[in-house]
């Protein structure tokens, strides 16, 4: 019997051999930080690649002004507390616009405050490579993605111009122009995420877990109502339901299911036993399975 | 033989459309538990055109396939990743590799990080290339384990003798290829027949189940007795501290034990084994660790950490098999940038010495490569690496190949041998050598690199500048490529092939000029960028300085001082730079001078720039 320690310790392997080699071989590497799971994961990898060293890279969160307050808290407890070379970036154009999902819709939002929002903050800090926490198994567009996956002038994703990628022999050069996704965490499973936070004792945030939120349904999902901006409908009142989110992000475009798991043993045996794929409850992201390559193509992490 | 249970499994899927892959992986997957409901619950109503299950039945097919819609939108054929879980607790991380010949580069892909390849056969069509064709790459790329799944034998009439009689026909090639463990098993993945559980159909099968074949250990033929071995990836500073960062290549470290870096051969002995869980005694192959070696020896990224008692000889020449994966075709004498471990260095194929035909393994004559394309090659580094041979160690025996200008992975390669001839030429080291002789010569030695089209001025203003240079007391030489074609370069024509090499020739003989303490003025067409870069490599900073005489073509035709455009205008010269070849101007050239200007002038200007300052 082959123990999970023993897988996770294969992957953790790869994975910093990965951000290693990103550190060495760019210029400027940056860090993606989505204070999702897959992202304390990530950072905490780092940590590990470096030891005793500092992490030798930034860490940006691209924020929208729309995420949950309980994420931005946790956001900020973790810069401190792991002395981290946090840079928060926000389209700035977006912000004085007053772009929010319900008057762009959701995919016009998700555009203009985290596709674009990204491509100004990577372009202005001159960053050629950013590292972040997708996993092939998210969906199936990622099935094919690349461990180092290049971008062409403007931030554009040419599936012709992706690298034949041999062995762990990864070619790290740019041409003009070019820039680099680096996905360490390629090769995870979300369930390989939840068991590698409850081995190694990493922090995520509170919004994985079960407790009373206050909700509203749109389509039959559960949205939290986070704060006073959310548009209800005439004499809508948000009622209490215990729910948890599966992933994290915009907290209008985000919904949380119902649930009694209120911590990682709980989440864990809930993901065994539901077995439903993750970006169902992620809204943008439903509609069809093209819609992420589109997204992709446009400089959408 | 021992064997050796892995935690994560990479397994490779081989076959050709229609063989039945997608329906076998898609059955692997959902009956071992390891497909969402909300996908299966897609795969009992969508249906694509052409398919035969009936709606309300999983269509096992459709729960991996995503190839189908890029064939139809003309993307390239990727190769797809999924993971499973084996009920051994292992994880299962499925490449799925198109199988047609135009994607043997993707297949290679595939297999080269592959511990396991299933080769796929439809038992109603029988043994075709493809077959033949799948076994050759994984083979070629060192996959260890091989299953020759024979499918859809629910579908012929005597299943026992078509797969006997498959087996039989197929049995010579699997031992000439030589695979450390080979095995035959009878399938239906329509029908779920032994793919997880024997079954009765096949009842006078005795071997395993698809699944127990991919979860039976490993052969550990090819890594026992590996040595150890660790590239250098980043230096790791704190306070009072510095490491080496890598992962173990191969074998072990521990702690005490006597290492040689290379290639600068210094030895040392590993002091301590850090990670972020705490010291280790011993590093493991596949471990990342950063070690601190005492002394404190010079090592950095690129180098390579070996057992002091074993370790491959640093050599800058080297046989190798390579597989060709880009849509431009190699160019010999070409420049590209080599990788192998963490090292990047300047490197050349100088001779094909044949083409391996992937459907039958037989070796036949080639000058070059094209995509898809395997052949076994001699090449050429910039500086020396210590490479091990593919089939002692697979990642430290392996490289790839990067155009210089599109940065693209053009080709991938398995070293063979080191070249014996590099490791017994030991270059000398002279005690007059080059500062003597510039120091003799008041000067300081340089290259002025005149690029531009036939017929831009380049060898007027050579002239123009060598006179007025030789005037004021330098010690010069012009190098002209007209001249050099008489002669050293004689034997070289105008493809992009002896084009490089005629500009590999020029370079090193400006170099020996520049050591022997001269100006060197160098006149040559020397139309293609990456050519001029690699000469510029060899060179100290400051030492190249090219210039791009910039005349307009109209103006160049207009002169044609050697009749060259007439000629090409009625194509009797087919590769005439800027006619039936490209010109690419240098981007960053240390000085653009107008082909129109009064030679004076530009001299003036050269002058001023590369003399004066
Ligand atoms: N009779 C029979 N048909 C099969 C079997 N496996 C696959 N097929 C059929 O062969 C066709 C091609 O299968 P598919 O999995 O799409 O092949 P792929 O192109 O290799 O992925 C489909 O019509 C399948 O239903 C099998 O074991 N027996």
């Amino acid at each position: 019997m082959i123990e999970t320690s023993a897988v996770l310790k294969a992957l953790e392997s790869e994975s910093i051999e990965i951000i290693r080699e990103t550190a060495a071989a760019f210029k400027r590497p940056v860090m993606l930080y989505s204070i999702g799971k897959d992202s304390s994961v990530l950072l905490h990898l780092a940590r590990k690649a470096f030891h005793p060293a500092r992490i030798p890279f930034k860490i940006l969160h691209v924020d929208t002004g729309w995420k949950f307050r309980e994420m931005i808290e946790f956001r900020d407890d973790q810069a401190s507390k792991l002395d981290l070379d946090l840079l928060v970036h926000m389209n700035q154009e977006g912000v004085e616009a007053d772009a929010n999902p319900f008057a762009l819709g959701a995919s016009e939002y998700t555009r203009v405050m985290k596709t674009v929002a990204l491509r100004q903050a990577l372009d202005e800090h001159g960053f050629d490579a950013a590292l972040g926490g997708s996993r092939r198994d998210e969906e199936r567009s990622r099935a094919k993605e690349r461990i180092m996956s290049v971008r062409e002038p403007g931030h554009v994703w040419d599936p012709r111009q992706q690298r034949a990628e041999f062995w762990r022999t990864y070619n790290p050069n740019l041409a003009q122009g070019q820039t680099m996704r680096v996905f360490p965490l390629s090769d995870w499973t979300e369930l390989d995420v939840w068991n590698y936070i409850r081995q190694e004792g990493i922090e995520v945030s509170s919004l994985y877990f079960a407790k009373p939120r206050p909700v509203v349904w749109r389509n039959g999902q559960a949205i939290m109502v986070d704060d006073e901006r959310y548009p209800l409908q005439p004499g809508e009142e948000p009622e209490l339901r215990e729910i948890r989110f599966r992933t994290l992000g915009c907290y209008p475009l985000t919904a949380g299911v119902e649930s009694d798991a209120k911590n990682l043993d709980d989440v864990i045996s809930e993901l065994e036993s539901v077995k439903l794929s993750e970006r169902a409850t992620r809204l943008i992201d439903g509609s069809d399975e093209t819609s992420m390559e589109k997204k992709k193509a446009e400089g959408y992490f | 033989m021992t064997s050796t249970s892995l935690p994560v499994i990479r397994l490779v899927t081989c076959g050709s459309v229609d063989d039945g892959k997608s329906t076998l992986i898609g059955r692997l997957l959902a009956d071992t538990n390891n497909i969402p409901l909300d996908t299966l619950a897609a795969a009992k109503s969508v249906r694509r055109s052409g398919s035969t299950v009936p709606v309300g039945e999983i269509d096992y097919s459709l729960l991996t396939d995503g190839l189908e819609a890029e064939r139809e939108q003309g993307i390239t054929i990727d190769v797809a990743y999924r993971s499973m879980n084996l009920s051994s607790g292992a994880r299962l991380i499925i490449a799925d590799a198109p199988g047609h010949e135009q994607y043997t580069a993707n297949m290679a892909v595939a297999a080269s990080r592959a511990d396991v390849a299933l080769v796929l056969l439809d038992a109603t069509r029988g043994v075709r290339p493809q077959t033949l064709r799948h076994l050759n790459i994984c083979s070629l790329m060192g996959v260890a384990k091989v299953g020759v799944v024979v499918n859809k034998l629910d579908a012929v009439a005597d299943s026992q003798a078509r797969f006997a009689e498959l087996s039989a026909e197929l049995t010579a090639t699997t031992e000439k290829l030589g695979f450390a463990s080979v095995e035959f098993i009878p399938v239906s993945a329509l029908h779920g027949l032994n793919i997880i559980e024997a079954s009765a159909q096949f009842a006078w099968f005795s071997g395993p189940t698809l699944l127990s074949f991919i979860e039976s250990p490993m052969p550990v033929a090819a890594t026992t007795g590996v040595a150890a071995r660790m590239a250098v990836q980043y230096i790791a500073r704190a306070e009072n501290f510095r490491g080496v960062s890598g992962t173990v290549a191969g074998g072990q470290f521990a702690v005490g034990d006597e290492i040689i870096v290379l290639p600068s051969n210094r030895t040392a002995r590993v002091a301590a084994i850090e990670t972020f869980d705490g010291s280790l005694q011993i590093a493991q192959t596949g471990q990342p660790v950063t070690m601190v070696l005492e002394p404190d020896v010079d090592a950095t990224r690129g180098d390579m950490i070996a057992a002091a008692a074993s370790h491959a000889t640093p050599a800058s020449r080297f046989a190798a098999n390579l597989i060709w994966v880009d849509g431009e075709d190699l160019v010999h004498s070409r420049s590209y940038l080599l990788i192998a471990g963490s090292a990047q260095v300047p490197a050349m194929v100088t001779n094909v010495k044949y083409a391996i035909d992937i459907n039958t393994g037989a070796h036949e004559a080639a000058r070059k490569l094209s995509l898809n394309q395997i052949g076994n090659v001699e090449l050429s580094l910039n500086s020396p690496l210590a490479l091990d041979s593919y089939s002692a160690n697979r990642l430290t025996g392996n490289f790839v190949l990067v155009d210089r200008v599109t940065m693209r992975t053009v080709a991938a390669g398995m070293i063979t041998h080191a070249l014996r001839r590099s490791e017994n030429v030991v270059e000398h080291h002279f005690e007059v050598d080059r500062d003597v002789r510039a120091a003799q010569k008041h000067q300081t030695p340089k290259v002025i690199w005149f690029t531009g089209l036939s017929g831009s001025g380049k060898s007027t203003i050579a002239n123009e500048l060598d006179k007025r240079l030789v005037a004021q007391g330098y010690h010069t030489y012009v190098l002209d490529g007209d001249n050099l074609r008489l002669g050293l370069n004689k034997d070289l024509g105008f493809t992009a092939e002896d084009r490089a090499e005629n500009v590999r020739r020029v370079g090193e003989v400006a170099k020996l000029m520049v050591d022997a303490g001269l100006v060197v003025l160098v006149s040559l067409v020397s139309p293609f960028r990456q050519d001029r870069d690699a000469v510029r490599e060899q060179f100290a900073d400051g030492e190249f300085l090219e210039v791009w005489v910039d005349t307009p073509i109209e103006v160049c035709a207009e002169r044609d001082p050697k009749g060259l455009y007439k000629k090409a205008a009625t194509g009797n010269l087919p590769n005439m730079t800027g006619v039936g070849q490209g010109y690419e101007p240098p981007v960053a050239p240390f000085l653009r001078v107008l082909g129109t200007d009064a030679t004076a002038a530009v001299v003036d200007q050269i002058v001023g720039a590369a003399f004066e300052a």
